[in-house]
């Protein structure tokens, strides 16, 4: 069913220095906070980080419900922010495929595709045998997942010790942690040129249309860097 | 409709609007070879998004962060990567330090 060995491999990036635990860690236990003051129970914010599991959308989705936004429009907003998830698992489902793994993996595995993890398995991949990615893919989503809902858990928990500073605090270590990331990954020229149009993209568009900036500054910086010329091409 | 059912479904479709992009990504990936030249465009792509995704977490923030001023954010995250490029990159001490950094500069402003 699932290759032990290379699960636990997966499972194991996140005891190491360069592990995405804290990240998640912090920005779901301020989600959790956030959850409690909003009036949802235990069982619900649990449920919504198991089930939804992408930070922005969940950020969305309870902004929205205390504004009292219909289900439709709820539906869309989430769609459109996490949208980005669409081309994350079309940049990363192909270097899983093996022929010898069969079909529910790859549907359950795509439950777990997440900034975090993407990120992770983008930089570790290369080093894995090709039949066995999936098993270490589903070990670092595992891992990932569960940090975030036992975040969720322990937010919610501890609310009412969490100050307006360490909220401030706590929302800037994934930015940070994506952002280290990302310049981690640059290792070719044209990786460097998506990275920096669409940061430099992302808030100019945001000035124009703040909900579909992300989306178009990305499908621009990505087209731009797609077209440069580079003759000697690293690893992607 | 109570609070709590209404909430029920509220996350309900917020999981079914998540988990649409992820399928949606897993079908079309399906005929990609992860050596045609559509896979490079979504590689591009997907990096450029997530960059942007970032800059706009950094410079035009929502929820708490929004009570911080963007010069702090900067020299905080400024901070973290000069961290981050001398320690070999680690990335436990860049994030655990951006958190320190931020509360305690927030305490003082």
């Amino acid at each position: 069913m699932i290759n032990r060995k290379y699960f636990y491999q997966g499972l194991k990036s996140l005891i190491s220095s360069r592990s995405p635990a804290i990240a998640l860690a912090c920005s779901f236990i301020a989600l959790g906070a956030l959850f409690n003051n909003a009036g949802f129970n235990l069982q619900q914010s649990a449920a919504s980080s198991f089930f939804t599991y992408a930070l922005p959308g969940q950020l969305v989705m309870t902004e929205s419900f205390l504004v009292g936004a219909s289900l439709v429009n709820i539906f869309l907003s989430v769609w459109l922010v996490n949208f980005r998830l669409y081309p994350m698992s079309v940049a990363l489902v192909p270097v899983l495929k093996h022929k010898s793994q069969p079909r529910w993996k790859y549907y359950l595995s795509c439950h777990v595709i997440a900034v975090s993890s993407w990120l992770i398995m983008k930089e570790s991949y290369k080093k894995i045998d090709q039949k066995y990615r999936l098993d270490f893919w589903l070990g670092i989503g595992c891992g990932t997942l569960s940090a975030a809902v036992i975040s969720t858990l322990l937010g919610y928990w501890i609310s009412d010790y969490l100050t307006k500073e360490m909220m401030i605090g706590l929302a800037i270590v994934n930015p940070v942690y994506f952002l280290c990331m990302m310049i981690g990954a640059m290792n070719n020229l044209k990786i460097i040129i998506a990275v920096s149009s669409g940061a430099l993209l992302g808030p100019i568009f945001y000035l124009v249309t703040p909900e579909w900036s992300i989306l178009i500054a990305g499908i621009v910086g990505g087209t731009i860097a797609f077209f440069i010329k580079n003759k000697k091409n690293g690893p992607i | 409709m109570d609070l709590s059912s209404n909430l029920i479904l509220v996350i309900t479709v917020t999981s079914v609007a998540t988990f649409a992009s992820r399928f949606l990504g897993i079908l079309t990936a399906e005929n990609i070879s992860d050596k045609s030249k559509l896979f490079d465009w979504f590689n591009y792509v997907a990096y450029s998004i997530l960059a942007a995704l970032i800059a706009r977490m950094v410079i035009f923030p929502a929820g708490a962060l929004l009570e911080s001023t963007l010069l702090i954010r900067l020299l905080v995250i400024s901070i973290s990567i000069l961290i981050f490029v001398c320690s070999k990159k680690n990335l436990v001490l860049p994030t655990v330090l951006s958190f320190i950094l931020l509360s305690f500069f927030s305490g003082i402003y």
